[in-house]
């Protein structure tokens, strides 16, 4: 095996033979972690366990528009040449079904035992820009309030990523109007960039480094690294939907009883899709469930969504009891509530409300209905 | 490069975790009015019973194992027994369950939880209390604390509306309380037979009351429709928004900022309320299924 050398150990800039990739993967499962990645199954690319670098959906990409998703071979053997598909990582990070903790109970006893659930550490491969920013912005949820969610801490803290900067963009993105990207910027330990026969690999951390030791990469030169950058510069370009997120809380908030409303609640279906394939929601419900024996229950936690009728229940009865209320709260909280609680937009841009949607309801159209009539 | 371990085991600590409730056991069960009681609980670890703290207005999950957990108002005055005192009307699948309760059975509480009303800074103040229904239980600490404190406060008010005399909380204890200076002005929507008190709703009471608007808090708790009104009278009479002082009631699961479900525009009714100045809430309070 090689020796990575004294100047492959200092720059940031590497490239690493595609055939490599397939080393990094073993090596990661060596090292104990669990790797998932994307995948080519039911009809999509998910993403799920990765054992082998075969698995990756080579030579495949998408087709995706509002309410449409086909999957269409590429004439190349391009390993990330794809965008975002149903699934993100939140389904990792933060699983749609969880328990929270047990509990015991006889004669005078009650007991609380913490969650049997085993926590991975967690390798995420092919990570784009929009979904870094998702997990960020589900950091600012989980991590940075008053009370930190120890399960998504467990998971977070030792996730290793390694991102992919997008080759191309579906006609259902919109991540370079809501800032987050398509060029990854932070918060991954290795960032790849698909040429033809090569990744030029951005190193993001220590750790991201010590995973190319000893393979064949080496310092990209500035061809390559020109190279790189036309990618992501084109699939800039190629981005054709566009979201205006200037003033969402003035825009919004001012527009509660905007006729808009009632005509999107004719099409939605309160069918929950946006809300599961979003990577940045996050509501959940919990729910006790007991064993049939009696003595024990688990106490759950799954995603929930602002869709269900049962979201707003009360002792009094349902604070949005209709669809209008529902979609209106969505959108309301996604890209203006949002804001003034956590900080940031909780809209990355990805796209996959849009695709996701079965009656095909595109936010970036509603928002500009909105702001093209809006009542103040 | 350092080693990793095969999946390690969950390294939850309870103690840390925010979901973890603790048990604690049912020392009296008090009848109310018709479907609602008032349950005395202690904690079964002591250690966890002498750290618990709370203020007049907040929260604790209540829990049944095997059933689930719901947020109910701490409904007890600090200093007294416990301080752990919850008055439940079994209106859903978890408080249905504590209908048959005895004392010795075995809950799960985790708490407190939210603001709490501005009792302190109420000092030197006129105080009315407005409450409707069962919105009397959360505001019961707020009474105890202010009567136990009453040379620190101007004028206090209770204006306290029922539908039925039946439905009247706390009634054993409106003559200690006027006795102890605080002048209760109680009204039922409909009387019964044995009724010779006032009939209507609350909000209006409150034209009835002598108060000095620039030193005044009001604190409402009840359902919206009275709130609304209640607040309206406030306002009408001169009181600042940021003294009138508001406690909401949404679908409430996790108590701690992350479930979503207690929303109100950018508010946690959880973390943020459920108490709120008025102006924190104004621009979104009574839009129709906001």
């Amino acid at each position: 095996m090689p020796r990575p050398d004294a100047e492959t150990s200092s720059s940031s800039m590497l490239v690493l033979p595609k055939a490599e990739l397939g080393a990094v993967i073993r090596r990661l499962w060596d090292e104990g972690y669990t790797v998932v990645g994307p995948i080519l199954a039911q009809g999509a690319i998910v993403i799920d366990e990765l054992r082998t670098a075969d698995q990756l959906p080579i030579g495949w990409t998408e087709e995706q528009e509002r309410g449409t998703y086909r999957l269409k071979k590429r004439g190349d053997r391009a390993y990330f040449g794809f965008t975002v598909g149903p699934h993100s990582w939140k389904k990792y990070l933060f699983p749609p079904k969880l328990t929270l903790f047990t509990l015991e109970w006889g004669n005078d006893a009650l007991a609380v035992h913490p969650s049997p659930e085993p926590v991975p550490r967690y390798a995420f491969i092919g990570v784009r820009s929009c979904d870094l920013h998702a997990i960020e912005v589900q950091d600012r949820t989980f991590l940075h309030g008053p009370y930190p969610d120890p399960h998504y801490k467990a998971r977070r803290d030792h996730a290793l990523i390694i991102a992919v900067n997008c080759a191309q963009a579906a006609p259902t993105c919109f991540c370079a109007s809501m800032g987050t990207g398509p060029r990854v910027d932070r918060g991954f330990d290795l960032a790849l960039t698909e040429l033809a026969d090569v990744f030029v690999a951005e190193i993001g951390s220590d750790r991201g480094r010590a995973l190319l030791d000893g393979l064949s990469a080496r310092i990209a030169g500035p061809d390559e690294l020109d190279a790189a950058r036309r990618v992501v510069e084109e699939t800039a370009g190629q981005m054709v939907r566009k979201l205006d997120a200037s003033d969402m809380p003035g825009l919004l908030y001012e527009n509660l009883e905007h006729p808009r409303w009632d005509d999107v609640a004719e099409r939605c279906l309160s069918c929950t899709n946006c809300t599961m394939v979003c990577p940045t929601c996050f509501c959940h419900a919990t729910e006790e469930v007991p064993d049939l024996a009696g003595g024990r229950s688990e106490r759950v936690r799954q995603w929930d969504s602002c869709f269900n009728p049962e979201f707003g229940h009360v002792a009094g009865g349902n604070s949005r009891p209709e669809i209008r209320a529902r979609y209106r709260q969505w959108l309301t909280h996604k890209l203006a509530s949002w804001i003034d609680q956590y900080g940031v937009s909780g809209c990355v841009g990805c796209g996959r409300c849009i695709t996701w949607c079965p009656v095909g309801i595109d936010i970036t159209e509603e928002v500009a209905a909105i702001r093209g009539s809006a009542e103040a | 490069m350092s080693t990793v371990a095969q999946r390690s085991p969950a390294q939850i600590d309870p103690a840390t975790d925010p979901y973890c409730p603790h048990p604690a056991i049912v020392t009296a069960v008090d009848p109310e009015s018709p479907g609602v009681a008032t349950f005395s609980l202690r904690f079964l670890d002591p250690a966890i019973q002498a750290e618990f703290r709370y203020r007049p207005g907040q929260f604790n999950m209540v829990g049944r194992p095997g059933v689930g957990e719901v947020p109910i108002s701490i409904s007890g005055a600090p200093g007294e027994g416990s301080g752990l005192r919850h008055t439940i009307r079994f209106v859903g699948r978890v408080t249905d369950t504590l209908r048959e309760i005895q004392p010795g059975a075995l809950v799960l509480v985790r708490g407190p939880y939210g603001s709490h009303w501005p009792v302190e800074r109420a000092g030197g103040f006129d105080v009315v209390l407005i409450a409707g229904g069962l919105g009397l239980a959360p505001l019961r600490p707020a009474v105890k604390a202010l009567l136990a404190d009453r040379s620190r406060y101007g004028r206090l008010t209770l204006i306290y509306g029922a539908r039925q005399p039946a439905d009247l909380l706390f009634t054993t204890e409106y003559d200690a309380w006027q006795r102890q200076g605080m002048e209760l002005l109680v009204t039922v929507d409909r009387a019964d037979a044995s009724w010779r008190g006032r009939v209507g709703v609350a909000p209006p009471l409150f034209r009835k009351i002598a108060l000095d608007p620039a030193r005044t808090v009001v604190m409402t708790c009840g359902p919206e429709i009275m709130m609304k009104f209640a607040i309206q009278e406030a306002l009408s009479r001169g009181v600042a928004k940021s003294d009138v002082q508001v406690s909401l009631e949404r679908n409430m699961q996790c108590a701690v900022g992350l479930c979503g479900h207690c929303q109100f525009g950018p508010l946690f009714l959880c973390t943020n309320g459920p108490v709120f100045s008025y102006d924190a809430i104004e621009r979104f309070f009574g839009k129709e299924h906001f």
